[in-house]
């Protein structure tokens, strides 16, 4: 995945001459993930720039240059160092079009690894989407294979509004898969359905999908019949995707590995109550990270959920109704 | 042990506080028209000041923050700008905004609770009003990064204030202005006050210049009251950014005459008799006195120019008065380039319950 995603960069500094990729290391390094590899030996240091090492820079310098005209595309090392950007992502780069009345724009790009499981250090493992997915104006995004991070990103590039590209470090390496060069990007704001079934829906994102493809696949082995969704679109909420799945399937279960309060879970969750409620067979479950601090990694997979607690989490709807 | 390193920070005056020449002046200020046009500015800027602050205290407007006493750095780096130049305002800059052409009626409006005072239908790539404080240095910086990506002779001018050099956006943004030698200024107006707090206790530094020192870029003070010598430092510094000489901090030295904003009560925290001192210093009057001494203005002229003021503020105010209120739809228009399909959801919600008393 992380080579999908140096790809759709390559991409779109190719074929719009807006396009910058800026960040901590980006450029002789080509990003400590090596999802820059290659972009500035062959786009240039202008167009290609490392910065000096501060995030609310970063974000605060991406608003300047797509107000005054250009599409920046900007990494931050990790999710768990976002945090000096956000006064920048809530007070600006989320407002700038509403404020001026579509005046001025922030056509911007923040891409970020996130989540755990790569025996990184502390704060190197952290999901905090709910933090970004409540900000109006700006789009979530977290792709969960190196074809989506490919057409997804140059959605996101493209798009006319700033989109928070979350890349999950799990599935930086973790499979493979061919993909076509041809910049062809795959809708923002849809979910994916990656599995079709009749029993239940499993709603899950990023590198959840690892554990929800297992959970899935021993559903499936003792005839249950599951349904998975690949959210995508973090925020804004592809409502009618969800609710058409619960409408076939009656159960839902929502697998994050973000920390539960307040998680999108409990958005999508109540978003089921409130539409579609009398779709339901049984109550909905959450499958989530812990309320806790993200563990350091000797714990990291009893913090995040597993494929078990998924079939429970099933099991538990299948058996209530 | 040998020095490492020295830095020494200047002064710089053109006209004191007595109107008394101190410096040779500078190029633009050998034409008496141009020192008598930005002397009418900086009346124009004041009386609409004014007006908002009466607005306000008669319930025709919101919380707003006078610009009493900046008139000579408002206007001098109105001046200073070119219009292709981008300006990053905080939000005091009523005089600068006024120069850029940004109207009344908008300045109003903004004041006034409605968004649409920052669509300036000219100065259409300035930034808008900012109140996060210092956050608009990194735009400024960030607008040069994107002029000299492009080759384009064009330059960012950023304000701040004396306390928003106490943030670590203003100590960012020096740092990647300096480290790519960006074509961008930061004019720091040091007004003394930082709502409550005075600027010896935002800092130990002697002076704000003085920052930019470890961004590696110059940093040079200024009399803020002084308007001849602001713009001559303001246009030297844009000069060198535009030639690709890098950036540049400008500390301004002046002072908040009035509250902090409409919802401030300087007289808690202030000292009367600073305030009393400021006045003798404030930046009109000496303009004036010069002006008068070579006879390019009078009192007839000043009356005139006053009641010209007065004609063009009112046509102003009863623009934005008589401007409709926005409806719900507003807070949903331009939050994306396409409304997602929950946001039209909730538009008709904020539609159907709308308040129609204007409250």
């Amino acid at each position: 995945m992380v080579e999908a995603i140096a790809m759709a960069q390559a991409w779109e500094l190719e074929h719009d001459a807006r396009v910058v990729v800026l960040g901590q290391d980006v450029g002789v390094n080509g990003g400590v993930f090596r999802a820059t590899q290659g972009l500035q030996q062959r786009f240039g240091a202008e167009r290609v720039q490392d910065t000096p090492l501060a995030e609310a820079t970063i974000a605060g310098v991406c608003v300047g240059l797509a107000a005054q005209g250009l599409k920046p595309v900007a990494e931050i090392q990790f999710m768990g160092f976002l945090y000096p950007a956000l006064d920048q992502i809530v007070n600006h780069m989320s407002r700038l079009r509403h404020r001026t009345r579509g005046r001025l724009s922030c056509p911007v790009v923040m891409r970020m690894p996130h989540g755990g499981g790569i025996r990184a250090p502390e704060h190197h493992s952290e999901c905090t989407e709910t933090l970004l997915c409540h900000i109006p104006g700006i789009r979530v995004v977290c792709p969960s294979s190196p074809q989506r991070a490919y057409g997804l990103l140059l959605a996101a590039v493209r798009d006319p509004d700033p989109v928070m590209f979350l890349e999950p470090v799990r599935l930086y390496r973790a499979f493979r898969e061919e993909i076509e060069d041809d910049g062809a990007a795959l809708p923002l704001d849809r979910c994916v359905l990656l599995h079709e079934g009749r029993d239940v829906t499993i709603v899950t994102w990023g590198a959840m999908i690892l554990e929800a493809q297992a959970a899935l696949e021993r559903l499936e082995s003792e005839g249950v019949s599951v349904e998975l969704i690949d959210l995508a679109t973090l925020s804004p909420l592809d409502t009618q995707g969800i609710l058409a799945s619960v409408a076939k399937t009656g159960r839902l279960v929502i697998v994050h590995e973000a920390a539960r309060n307040l998680g999108l879970g409990a958005e999508i969750a109540a978003l089921v109550a409130e539409r579609a409620l009398y779709d339901l067979l049984a109550p909905v479950q959450r499958v989530t990270g812990f309320d806790t601090v993200v563990p350091l990694h000797r714990l990291e997979y009893d913090y995040i959920p597993s494929a078990e607690r998924i079939v429970d989490a099933v099991r538990l709807t299948l058996a209530t109704s | 042990m040998r020095q490492a390193a020295e830095f020494t920070i200047d002064y710089e005056q053109v006209l004191d506080a007595r109107a008394e020449l101190v410096a040779p002046l500078p190029p633009f200020a050998k034409d008496l028209d141009t020192v008598t046009a930005m002397y009418r500015a900086m009346v124009r800027a004041r009386a609409f000041d004014a007006k908002c602050v009466n607005l306000q205290r008669t319930g025709q407007l919101g919380t707003y923050a006078s610009c009493l006493g900046h008139e000579a750095v408002h206007i001098a780096v109105g001046c200073a700008l070119k219009p292709e130049d981008v300006l990053a305002p905080v939000y005091r800059e009523v005089g600068t905004q006024l120069e850029r052409g940004v109207d009344m009626r908008e300045i109003l409006l903004y004041w006034g609770g409605d968004e649409r005072g920052n669509d300036f239908q000219r100065a259409r790539h300035d930034f808008p009003w900012c109140v996060p404080i210092a956050t608009q240095t990194l735009h400024a910086t960030g607008a040069a990064m994107a002029f000299k990506l492009r080759r384009e002779p064009r330059c960012a001018l950023a304000y701040i204030g004396d306390g928003g050099t106490s943030e670590g956006a203003f100590y960012e943004a020096l740092n990647m202005a300096g480290a790519r030698a960006l074509p961008v200024v930061f004019m720091i107006v040091n007004n003394g006050w930082a709502i409550s707090v005075p600027v010896r206790a935002q800092t130990a530094a002697r002076t704000l210049a003085q920052k930019a020192i470890a961004a590696g870029i110059p940093g040079v003070q200024v009399d803020g009251n002084d308007v001849l010598a602001v713009r001559s430092v303001v246009e030297r510094a844009l000069a060198t950014a535009r030639a690709g000489g890098g950036p540049a901090v400008i500390e301004a030295l002046t002072y908040r005459l009035s509250d902090h904003t409409t919802a401030d009560d300087a007289s808690r925290y202030r000292p009367p008799g600073e305030v009393r001192e400021a006045w003798t210093v404030e930046p009109l009057v000496r303009v004036r006195r010069y002006l008068e001494r070579l006879n390019a203005w009078s009192e007839t002229e000043e009356a005139a120019h006053i009641a010209e003021c007065a004609r063009e503020i009112e046509a102003a105010v009863a623009d934005y008065s008589n401007a409709p209120r926005p409806t719900t739809d507003a807070m949903f228009e331009h939050l994306f380039a396409r409304l997602p399909p929950h946001l039209e959801w909730q538009r008709a919600l904020a539609g159907a319950y709308a308040r129609s008393d204007g409250h």
